[in-house]
């Protein structure tokens, strides 16, 4: 659920990533704070256990810059990975604006991958989002192991739809901007969609109300 | 169905102000309120040192998780928190089901004189967010309609 402040002209949106345990969700965040300008970046908080699993959520604040005046800032969550933590991901869900699904690409990770965009699909219904409808990106991870699964296989299996999707290796960085960009991107132009219905989307004949005069 | 939360002007001085004067009259250091996904709405107070952005995240975070507790002992919710530390203390109130306020403070207030305040300001807070609710329930023109895709590439092309 995208929060537009008039007041202080920012407009702030919320991405989580997704994913099997130890598919690199945190290391994707982890990148991206590590190659975002101070400026343009909050503080990264990793609620993790002693081995750094990520136990609750990773958290980190982006600003892009402006569109028409306003702040764009983005949230990036993650969620524990690991299937016992399945009460902790329903929370990070709630008013999510954009999902990404990052996707262990090897071979023996498949079942797993499997269960997590299912795990996904249920946990998303639950906050009352389909899963065919928001702003979701796929992201096959680990693409520099030997033992990884073709991307086409992948994709058969993870990404019926053919939602934008990208290789990625996190730990060095590749794909992991594209994938940040894209699903940004399909959120802002569902930001639109949403305002040209009206409101939260609601689109029935309301009664009349003068235009409303945001101040700044 | 994503539905946004937009506060205007108006609303947020009134928030402001509620906020404001709940510092002074709990004693406290800092108010904040924050929705339940973890945005920040306002804050008051000394809030110069704080990085205001990652508490309202916490927070959120904190009342998701003991929401989910409550569900589990088939409680509704714990509508107040209260987290004591050797100088400063939390008390984290639910507002209206929706906002969560957080008062940060310390020995110079007492949780009974904060939990007093709160009170009162929980009500006027819960007729601005009812209001601010129903503002975005109506249709109305978003700077957001208009956008497009060259300003959304514009943001990515740095």
């Amino acid at each position: 659920m995208s929060f537009i402040n008039y007041s202080s002209r920012e407009i702030n949106c919320k991405i989580v990533y997704y994913g099997p345990g130890l598919c690199g969700k945190t290391t994707n965040l982890q990148y991206v704070y590590n190659k975002t300008s101070p400026d343009a970046k909050g503080k990264m908080i990793s609620l993790a256990t002693e081995t750094e699993r990520t136990l609750f959520f990773d958290f980190l604040p982006l600003s892009l810059g402006e569109i028409r005046g306003f702040k764009t800032r983005f949230h990036l969550y993650t969620v524990p990975g690991q299937v016992f933590y399945d009460a902790s991901r329903k929370l990070i869900l709630k008013g999510v604006d954009g999902v990404v699904f990052v996707a262990d690409s090897q071979i023996e990770r498949m079942e797993a991958n499997l269960e997590s965009v299912e795990n996904l699909r249920i946990n998303l219904a639950e906050q009352g989002y389909d899963l065919d409808r928001i702003p979701y990106v796929v992201q096959y991870n680990k693409r520099d192991l030997p033992n990884a699964a073709s991307v086409d296989e992948l994709r058969r299996a993870l990404n019926p739809r053919g939602v934008p999707d990208f290789e990625a290796t996190a730990t060095t960085g590749v794909g992991v901007f594209d994938t940040l960009k894209m699903v940004a991107k399909l959120v802002l132009q569902e930001l639109r969609k949403g305002s040209e219905v009206g409101g939260g989307g609601g689109g029935g004949a309301g009664p009349s109300m003068p235009p409303r005069r945001p101040l700044g | 169905m994503s539905t946004q939360t937009v506060m205007y002007e108006a609303e947020y001085e009134q928030i402001k102000r509620v906020c404001d004067r709940l510092v002074r009259e709990a004693n406290a250091k800092v108010v904040f309120l924050v929705d339940k996904n973890g945005q920040l709405i306002a804050s008051s107070g000394e809030t110069a040192h704080l990085d205001t952005t990652s508490l309202a995240s916490l927070t959120a975070g904190n009342i998701a998780a003991t929401g989910g507790i409550a569900k589990l002992i088939n409680e509704k919710e714990f509508s107040q928190i209260f987290h004591e530390g050797e100088r400063d203390n939390l008390h984290i109130s639910i507002i209206g089901q929706r906002v969560i306020l957080v008062v940060i403070f310390d020995q110079r207030s007492s949780l009974g004189l904060v939990r007093l305040r709160v009170r009162k300001a929980s009500e006027e807070l819960n007729q601005i967010f009812t209001i601010i609710a129903q503002k975005g329930e109506q249709p109305g023109a978003s700077p957001f309609a208009e956008i497009s895709d060259d300003d959304i590439d514009s943001l990515f092309s740095s």
